[in-house]
């Protein structure tokens, strides 16, 4: 499952059908682990992946802030993918880069020292993005 | 590869890769760590990489955390032993030239700390370094953790070979009850005393399990040894499976550590050609073998029982404690379960005996401890201490204290299950025991330092709420007791406090650690408890003034700008999403017209003060009322 889940970012209810059938395992049970653990994801995910770290060290640092800045300012909320399919925010508990929290990790690069600010011009660049991408396919 | 079967032939081997080590003069040991690799470690290696253009007379290491993440990308000099910090790509071609082939040190690049006026070229004096003592941490940053040739170079994995061809398992057994060496996951369980269990155990198979769930948020030791020194954790286990009687292992990684994954991943594969891991291992004639298995991100998989059905491919739910897993653990089987930590002591004590052990740290926690030092403290980083120093001097000795000068409120060891010190603790010396009596715990190793500027309730709050969506949900005590919990926890955040949520919150804290099924309910309430014990005035401040003292919590703060630092220049007007900054007529100032917060409109996101120059924005507990401030300001225009 771990598998499917790296490779689709998300767990399509056919790939679900599929382990349950090979692996002969009832799918309440599929569902249980697959609600259970926080990597899987029952949703089709966003193009842009955000994690924000909401660990220890991050939170007194006011990573707070910045979770209430991006679900206020841009209705991106923990655990959700935005209505346009470009942003899915995840919550994560420390990445081991404490020195330079709050991180928010933007597909995989990880930005440190984050504030409401900057926060806010990251969303902004890449919805800026965005719509040049589809200006220019139009 | 030669089979190697015999001391001498694994001694020969070690001298073979220390005069491999030894033909290069010259060592760069660049940190590659998570965190200064978040920082730039990444094109600093592809700097190096390109400046030394395969020159043979250096090592280059992109070795694991060296620890001081706070200055990093770090970048360490060898034989001249300087430490470079905050090095970034472009400072490259000078280190090459003056430090490596000239051998002098680049002023620039060298630590200063904040305030002093003091200079530190060499990784032992520096404060940060100076009073720590490395023994699980010590070869971090000298070793390439894809080398087990650099490991070994060290006298690396000559434990296993003195412990599997020279000791019996009763005698390496003996060895580490003697050391006393107590678990380093949390509990402090007495490693000899399960080991013993486990071995005495009736059953065919024996499992051998290195726990590296480390579920704490805001901790990161036991990702920093996989990552920095993989082979001391398998040279540990391996030592353990001989004591114990061991057929076969397990690591369970967290899946948010792909990088330790990896550097294990391929540990194990090095460890296995050269025959410490597979059959007949140094022709002992015991076969083991280990196997990594990712979490889910789940932290009561951290839990043993539980870790064990998420092993098993299940769900990860505890059961209940009079069950023990050294009897019946994975699969039902005697199974041994230790930390990353205490595995990769084992190889130190097996080499330097219990007696040294012992002579280290106190007379009931002998050994080191290593933790992760962050939140508001000066130098943010991973350090390992022997057991019995004080707090104190970890946080303001190692630490260099609070951050921007601040004071020091808060300290909270043992992560979402431990508890927050205050002042008044300070002194106490960092011990199993010790710790757990005053109402906190040792934990796994996560140290988080809080200062006047955050708010213990906030942060009760916000392991109260970690712990709800961490909880499997299975006994009722943990999930519904810390529901309510935090519903009184969050009324009193809001402003909506009532005198007698303390007693509900006391009453609610004791009901839960009693009668929860598993550690994670039976310490869940320790912030909680542990901050009500210790901070009462800031829950009673919030209570019955609407106050937060650490100006943290939303509904009760309201910002402003001083009218006497507010200089006029306007970039807070510019930043100020919700534009509530505004201009006030009349009001010259150097670079401009004075603004002012409309308090009807300003969300409190903080965007202003962030920018701010000067620091004239200023924010205010119990929150002004917006009546008091409409008269204000219409008194002022
Ligand atoms: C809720 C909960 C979470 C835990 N998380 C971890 C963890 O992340 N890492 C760890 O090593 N031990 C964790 N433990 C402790 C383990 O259950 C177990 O005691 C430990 O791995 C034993 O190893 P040790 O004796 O070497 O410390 C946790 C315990 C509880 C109750
Ligand atoms: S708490 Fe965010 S990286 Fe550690």
């Amino acid at each position: 499952m771990l598998a499917v889940q790296e490779k689709f970012n998300w767990l399509p209810p056919q790939a679900l059908d599929y382990i349950s059938r090979r692996l002969n395992v009832r799918k309440p049970r599929i569902y249980h682990i697959a609600t259970f653990y926080k990597v899987f994801s029952l949703e089709p995910r966003g193009k842009h992946i955000l994690q924000l770290c909401m660990g220890t060290a991050c939170h007194v640092r006011g990573a707070k802030l910045i979770a209430d800045e991006l679900s206020r300012r841009h209705g991106i909320h923990f655990g959700e993918t935005t209505d346009d399919g470009l942003f899915t925010l995840e919550r994560v508990n420390c990445l081991g880069a404490c020195a330079i929290g709050p991180i928010l990790v933007v597909d995989g690069d990880y930005k440190g020292n984050m504030t409401t600010n900057r926060a806010n011009a990251v969303i902004k660049r890449l919805k800026r993005e965005a719509t040049e991408e589809d200006a220019a396919n139009a | 590869m030669p089979k190697l079967g015999t001391i001498e032939q694994v001694k020969r081997f070690q001298e073979k890769c220390k005069t491999a080590l030894d033909k290069f003069p010259l060592v760069v040991s660049l940190c590659h760590g998570t965190a200064c690799c978040a920082i730039g470690a990444k094109e600093l290696a592809a700097a190096f990489e390109e400046a030394l253009n395969g020159e043979k007379s250096v090592k280059f290491i992109k070795s694991g955390c060296h620890g001081f993440c706070e200055v990093g990308p770090l970048v360490v000099v060898r034989p001249l032993d300087v430490v470079y910090q905050r090095v970034k790509p472009s400072d490259v071609p000078e280190i090459v030239e003056r430090s490596l082939k000239k051998g002098e040190v680049i002023d620039r690049l060298l630590y200063r700390p904040r305030g002093n006026g003091k200079v530190y070229a060499k990784e032992e004096e520096i404060p940060f370094y100076a009073k720590q003592s490395k023994v699980v941490l010590a070869l971090n940053s000298r070793i390439d953790p894809y080398s087990i040739d650099d490991y070994m170079a060290y006298g690396g994995y000559g434990a296993l070979a003195k412990a599997l061809l020279e000791m019996t398992p009763d005698e390496v057994l003996q060895e580490i009850v003697d050391a006393r060496l107590r678990g380093r996951g949390g509990g402090g369980f007495d490693a000899g005393r399960k080991w013993k269990g486990c071995r005495s155990a009736p059953g065919e198979r024996r499992h051998i399990i290195c726990n590296a769930d480390e579920g704490d948020p805001g901790a990161f030791m036991d990702e920093s040894i996989l990552e920095g020194n993989p082979h001391s954790v398998i040279e540990g286990m391996v030592i353990g499976a001989w004591a114990i009687g061991g057929t076969d292992g397990f690591i369970y990684v967290r899946n948010e550590y792909p990088r330790a994954l990896r550097a294990f991943s391929n540990a194990l594969k090095q460890a296995r050609e050269y025959g410490f891991l597979g059959e007949n291992i140094l022709s002992s004639g015991m076969d083991f073998d280990i196997k990594v298995s990712r979490g889910g991100g789940a932290f009561v998989c951290g839990e043993s029982s539980a870790l064990f059905r998420s092993l098993e491919g299940d769900v990860g739910e505890p059961r209940a404690k009079y069950i023990h897993s050294v009897e019946r653990g994975y699969h039902d089987e005697p199974t041994n379960l230790n930390n990353v930590e205490t595995w990769a002591n084992v190889p130190h004590i097996i080499n330097r005996g219990a007696k040294w052990f012992r002579s280290l740290g106190t007379e009931d926690s002998p050994g080191t401890k290593v933790f992760s030092l962050v939140g508001k403290v000066e130098n943010t980083g991973l350090i390992e201490v022997p057991m019995g120093i004080t707090l104190k001097e970890v946080i303001f000795e190692i630490g260099g204290g609070i951050k921007e000068g601040r004071d020091f409120k808060a300290v909270q060891t043992g992560g979402p299950s431990g508890g927050m010190l205050s002042q008044s603790q300070l002194d106490l010396p960092v011990d199993f025991d010790v710790l757990t009596e005053a109402g906190s715990m040792m934990g796994s190793g996560g140290m988080i330092v809080m200062d006047e500027g955050t708010c213990v309730v906030d942060v009760a709050k916000y392991f109260t709420d970690f712990l709800i969506e961490e909880s499997c949900g299975k006994c009722l005590p943990c999930r519904e007791g810390l529901m309510h919990m935090s519903r009184i926890l969050h009324r009193i955040t809001e402003g909506q406090g009532e005198p007698k949520d303390m007693e509900s919150l006391k009453r609610l804290g004791d009901a839960v650690a009693v009668a929860s099924l598993c550690g994670l309910g039976t310490s869940a309430p320790n912030p909680v408890l542990s901050s009500i014990k210790y901070f009462e005035d800031e829950y009673l401040a919030h209570i019955n003034e609407r106050r937060c003292p650490g100006r943290v919590c939303r509904a009760l703060i309201s910002y402003h700008i001083d009218p006497d630092t507010c200089t006029g220049c306007g970039t807070c007007e510019k930043v100020c999403p919700v534009e509530a900054i505004q201009p006030v007529a009349g009001e010259e100032r150097e670079e401009g017209l004075l603004r002012i917060i409309d308090l009807a409109v300003c969300d409190k996101c903080d965007a202003c003060r962030e920018v701010c120059p000067e620091e004239a924005i200023l924010v205010e507990s119990p929150a002004i009322a917006l009546e008091h401030y409409r008269e204000n300001v219409t008194e002022k225009r």
